[in-house]
């Protein structure tokens, strides 16, 4: 492992951490991506009836395959239509 | 009575034919005996073990045998190779007239090739306090100095242990020296924490003396750097070299000397920036609001040509001896440049000039930003062939930019942006006093000089050019 001297004033913490959780999911627009292995549709279908009655708006999304990471184009979709994303790793 | 140090190697000829003088020293002195390769060499003496170079590292040693005298003044000297009459003096003895007068020594272990690098690792380390930031086997270097907002934009070198050290190695100033704080965070900036961004910007070494004087530069209240970040105006800060330090580094000062191409400008700006971005905490879309900034906030940085210059430098007007070495910042925009070539008296071009000059922010402003007028040799030429001092051209341009208030006022040529109404029957200069500044630059070819416009704030509200010496 090599590392880096840090060219900052040490503000901030070393690790990133993780974003903010959000503090309610009414009003959001929640993607949720199915990675298009078998059953995945089955969990992504209850996990859109659970966070709809949170007030949640969905959008749904799949990879073209599961064996190949999300192209970039699905990528900035979401990332454009959405608050957040789940990706679904159901088997 | 001094003190002695001596470093020597077995494998050294000369180190060899001094053994019967160092005998004979230590019988009688305070000696103390390094030896680089044998701890069991000279035999018969107490000798400190040197084999892992640390001794030979801190004393910078170039050759073996070397004698370092600590004098009871605190004054240190050293006497490399053998040279009998100067060994007598520094030890006050007499030594064998069997001895050759002299004898070169032989190259230290320490200069071994490859040996510079793992000696600063092994013992430069302790010189080095910025927190380590590990990046994991799977992480891309590059990829990892952009994913943690390191990067300008553009690939960073990543800053690592050696790389520092070796940019350390381009100044005489402790790492841990604190120049200043740095806006908009205002922490404390260490040459180290320079070193390191430097290293980034892919600076050499021997820059390193330029980037700290332009990031002291930057630091003085009058340059105002925390509010050339945080203006929606166009500016970042441009770093003019001067002196003999810009030549030695290699800097363009000629053809294409504000474009790209040349290692030391480039980087040099290019460090400054970081170090503001870095240290500082100032980003676009944070404290940096600019509304479209310009491309010389990646880097914005060339040298005044004054080896083929009529005129005294930029430096020399501000002040300083004409073999200082200095930076001078400006809080500048980008380039516009003024085409003509046709004049051939200093008159017709100065009108030029004037003409470009004039619409420095915005043709209606008066005395808001300064300017910088970069003029390439070949309008120089005009000048130079007509006797014009760079004062005599300043004079002539403030002369003719005296523009009537009637054309500046709010609605004159059908343009609301314009001076209050009630200054329609003045006359008003285009810039402060002071405000413009002439620097000469370019390649021989072409008769195109340059407006560099200003911060639409100067003199005491904002910032006013800044020059600093270049210290080693």
């Amino acid at each position: 492992m090599v590392s880096f001297l840090d060219p900052t004033a040490e503000s901030a913490p070393a690790q990133r951490v993780p974003l903010p959780k959000v503090a309610s999911l009414a009003g959001k627009t929640i993607g949720l991506l199915d990675i298009s292995k078998p059953r995945g549709d089955i969990f992504i279908d209850r996990l859109e009836e659970k966070l709809r009655q949170e007030g949640a708006e969905i959008r749904r999304y799949s990879k073209p395959t599961f064996t190949r990471i999300a192209p970039v184009t699905l990528k900035q979709t979401i990332a454009e239509e959405c608050d957040l994303v789940i990706e679904a790793l159901a088997d | 009575m001094p003190r002695y140090e001596l470093i020597v190697k077995e494998a050294c000829e000369t180190c060899q034919l001094v053994v019967p003088v160092i005998q004979q020293l230590a019988q009688q002195i305070p000696l103390t005996i390094y030896s680089q390769d044998n701890p069991a060499f000279p035999d018969g003496l107490q000798v400190s073990d040197d084999t892992d170079l640390r001794r030979s590292w801190e004393l910078k040693l170039e050759i073996v045998p070397t004698v370092i005298v600590h004098e009871d003044d605190g004054s240190v000297s050293r006497l490399e190779g053998w040279d009998k009459s100067a060994w007598e003096t520094a030890f006050d003895a007499t030594f064998d007239d069997a001895l050759p007068a002299r004898r070169p020594g032989c190259g230290a272990r320490n200069q071994d090739p490859g040996m510079a690098d793992k000696l600063a690792l092994a013992f430069g380390r302790d010189r080095l306090h910025a927190r380590r930031i590990d990046i994991a086997d799977e992480e891309d270097e590059a990829e990892a100095c952009f994913d943690r907002g390191w990067s300008d934009g553009l690939p960073v070198v990543p800053p690592t242990e050696l790389r520092v050290l070796r940019m350390l190695n381009g100044t005489t100033r402790s790492p841990d020296e604190v120049i200043g704080e740095v806006p908009p965070d205002y922490p404390a900036c260490t040459i180290e924490k320079i070193a390191i961004n430097a290293v980034m910007a892919g600076c050499k070494p021997e820059y390193l003396p330029v980037v700290i004087a332009a990031v002291e530069a930057a630091l003085k209240d009058e340059f105002c750097m925390h509010g050339l970040l945080a203006t929606t105006y166009f500016s970042g800060p441009m770093i003019v070299v001067n002196g003999p330090v810009s030549r030695a580094i290699g800097m363009n000062s000629k053809g294409n000397a504000l474009g790209q191409g040349n290692r030391a400008n480039a980087t040099i700006g290019r460090a400054l920036q970081l170090v503001i971005r870095n240290v500082g905490g100032g980003r676009p879309g944070g404290v940096d609001r600019a509304c479209l900034g310009n491309p010389g906030k990646y880097t914005f940085c060339f040298a005044e040509d004054e080896t083929g210059s009529c005129w005294e430098s930029l430096a020399v007007e501000r002040g300083y001896e004409p073999e200082a070495s200095t930076v001078t910042l400006f809080a500048a925009d980008g380039v516009q440049g003024i085409v003509d070539q046709k004049s051939r008296t200093p008159e017709s071009l100065c009108r030029s000039f004037a003409a470009g000059l004039r619409v420095v922010s915005h043709p209606k402003m008066v005395m808001a930003a300064d300017a910088f007028l970069v003029v390439c040799p070949e309008h120089e030429r005009v000048f130079r062939e007509a006797g014009w001092s760079k004062q005599q051209v300043k004079d002539y341009l403030s002369e003719l930019l005296m523009i009537p208030g009637a054309e500046l006022i709010r609605g004159a040529g059908g343009i609301d942006e314009g001076v209050p109404e009630h200054l329609a029957d003045k006359t008003l200069p285009k810039f402060r006093e002071g405000g413009l500044n002439i620097v000469r630059a370019g390649g021989g070819a072409g008769m195109f000089s340059a407006v560099i416009g200003g911060w639409g704030a100067s003199g005491k509200i904002g910032s006013v050019p800044v020059t600093h010496r270049i210290e080693s």
